[in-house]
């Protein structure tokens, strides 16, 4: 096991003999590893859940029941496979479940499990750290009962639980119309209901992007059944609608929006999904040092790489949607092509025809993910909409009015330094939740183009820690500002 | 915070839509015997009772958990001992205590 207290004991492994550190055991991670051991080695196999499977295949606990196909419905078959992949790979891999990798350097990775934190060296690593909801506040967002699309669909896979009785979902991206179909589906025998669909995004958008959804048919056409499916029987589907305030004062009660000509509405609700899309987990990345750039079509700042899978730093792979929204099954390929790689460049060789083949595959996604984006729109007006009170922060509590204000008194700040004036992204979540909209409050404030504010930098520990575990063998940082 | 006060929302936020066969097993959350299902997470368990796992140190609003996925940090709850739990990503265990209104510093 190559664990280690010190820096320099990276540098007396060789490329040659070091098993290379698989970060994330999702579709690009379990991927990247069944290569490897296909290829003659034993990867590190780091994983923050006790299986395998990422969010979107996630297993459910030890002691449940049903089939793949009632929890993941068309992609039964895919997470099937995956599972299998991964159980197949447990003999074969050092395989680390629960352990959470919370700084990493140039030759180095800080793995906590319980509360315990071991340097890990690595020569060669593949991230493939995954997503979590793109957020955008709306008032009254930090009601029980309010929780992500992706939080909504956790609840339902991996507990067996609805997140209310009357459900309702708001925001937009594909992920909205499944949601809204698995709840609705999985609760009309236990008295669920989805109480509406409330799209952001305008129903012209979706003529506009289906020659380029054409590119994945099998995907349009399982869009096109949800929504099918929900308005058979009989959910309120709305496009182009402004949510406005959740309502309640103790939990979620219902929640007041705008549609499209300008009506408002009140609907009760006991439940409410939120999400725009995805936003990709680049911590790591960021604490590996990989250079980062604009990335328009995901409107965030994105690690930098090759096409298959190489960033900017020598010996760091990268895979999946924790380096660009792409979809589970772009993430399988890009897992695979990230592996093959690190492969080659062990080897000194030149891509093979797998290599090609898959470099061709994930060409053909980025037409496809530009069709989404034209579907499912990021609200751009989203920031001017913002009223001054409404809690950005969840963490600490910080309001748009506070930020516009520093933006004032400090003059356009880029991001950091308005979370260092302010605290946002400062919490507990490290800006997960807050990030994205504190950069379009401030881009807006400001006068600035989205991609001109600069992008929150990554700090150790990209979790909390335990207290015990900056005491333990092994660990050797100090402790941090944020617990 | 009066842990009477999250309870008075009434039901629980989480309603089970599937997989009702599994152990039944005893846990306590602010002292009080609450059950739960083996496989339950710390959040569904207490959700199926109340409205609320903690209040957050800035605003004083309840709380519930956001994410599901280990992202927010807005479920922690603490046992009697002081060990901090995030009730998402967190299994129950028979005998777990819990506390929803432990005192917590904000940082």
């Amino acid at each position: 096991m190559s664990t280690s207290n010190s820096n320099s004991t990276a540098a007396t492994y060789t490329t040659a003999s070091a098993p290379p550190v698989i970060v994330g055991a999702g579709p690009a991670g379990i991927r990247a590893a069944q290569t490897l051991v296909a290829h003659g080695l034993r990867p590190i196999l780091i994983d923050e859940a006790a299986r395998g499977g990422g969010q979107i295949y996630r297993q459910p606990p030890p002691g449940f029941s049903r089939p793949p196909e009632a929890l993941y419905g068309f992609e039964a078959g895919r997470a099937r496979a995956v599972h299998e992949a991964w159980l197949a790979l447990l003999p074969q891999v050092d395989y680390r479940p629960e352990h959470l990798v919370w700084n990493a350097g140039p030759g180095w990775l800080d793995v906590l499990q319980g509360e315990r934190s071991q340097r890990l060296a690595w020569s060669q690593v593949i991230v493939a750290t995954g997503a979590t909801d793109r957020v955008l506040p709306l008032p009254g967002w930090t009601l029980p009962g309010v929780y992500t699309l992706g939080g909504a669909q956790v609840a339902l896979k991996y507990q067996g639980c609805s997140i209310g009785q009357r459900v309702l979902l708001t925001g937009t991206g594909p992920l909205l119309y499944l949601v809204a179909y698995q709840i609705a589906k999985a609760g009309r025998a236990h008295g669920v209901q989805v109480a509406g669909v409330l799209d952001t995004a305008g129903w012209a958008g979706k003529i506009a992007a289906l020659p380029a959804l054409l590119n994945q048919p099998a995907t349009l056409a399982k869009g096109q059944y949800f929504l099918a499916w929900l308005l058979a029987h009989g959910v309120p589907v709305h496009w182009g609608v402004q949510p406005l305030q959740v309502l309640g004062r103790e939990r979620v009660e219902g929640l007041h929006w705008r549609d499209r000509q300008g009506r408002e509405h009140s609907t009760e609700a006991d439940g409410l999904a939120l999400g725009y899309a995805l936003r990709s987990e680049t911590q790591l990345a960021d604490l590996l040092d990989c250079r980062f750039e604009f990335n328009a079509l995901n409107r965030s700042h994105l690690p930098v790489r090759d096409a298959a899978g190489r960033s900017s730093v020598a010996g760091v792979y990268l895979a999946g949607d924790g380096a660009g929204i792409q979809g589970a099954d772009a993430a399988e390929w890009a897992g695979e092509r990230a592996a093959l790689a690190l492969l080659e460049d062990r080897q000194g060789l030149a891509p093979g025809p797998r290599s090609r083949a898959l470099d061709a595959k994930l060409a053909g996604i980025a037409r496809f993910r530009q069709g989404l984006e034209t579907a499912f729109p990021f609200p751009t007006d989203w920031a001017a909409q913002a009223p001054d009170e409404l809690v950005v922060c969840r963490c600490e509590n910080i309001t748009a009015g506070e930020l516009r204000q520093q933006v004032k008194d400090s003059g356009a700040p880029e991001l950091n330094r308005l979370k260092a004036l302010s605290r946002v992204g400062m919490g507990r979540c490290q800006g997960r939740m807050c990030g994205l909209a504190a950069a379009e409050i401030l881009a807006h404030a400001s006068g600035q183009p989205i991609d001109q504010v600069g992008r929150l930098r990554a700090q150790a520990p990209i979790k909390p820690l335990p207290l015990m575990a900056y005491a333990s063998p092994g660990a050797e940082g100090t402790a941090p500002e944020n617990d | 915070m009066n842990p009477h006060a999250l309870k008075k929302a009434g039901l629980g936020l989480l309603h089970r839509v599937a997989e009702t066969g599994r152990t039944p097993l005893t846990l306590l959350v602010d002292g009080q015997p609450v059950q739960a299902l083996a496989g339950d997470t710390v959040l569904t368990a207490i959700l199926q009772h109340q409205a609320a796992l903690r209040h957050n140190e800035f605003s004083g609003q309840p709380r519930a958990g956001f994410c599901l996925m280990g992202a927010c940090q807005d479920c922690w709850v603490r046992t009697p001992q002081g060990q901090r739990l995030r009730a998402c990503s967190t299994l129950v265990s028979p005998g777990l205590s819990v506390l929803t209104h432990a005192e917590e510093s904000p940082l």
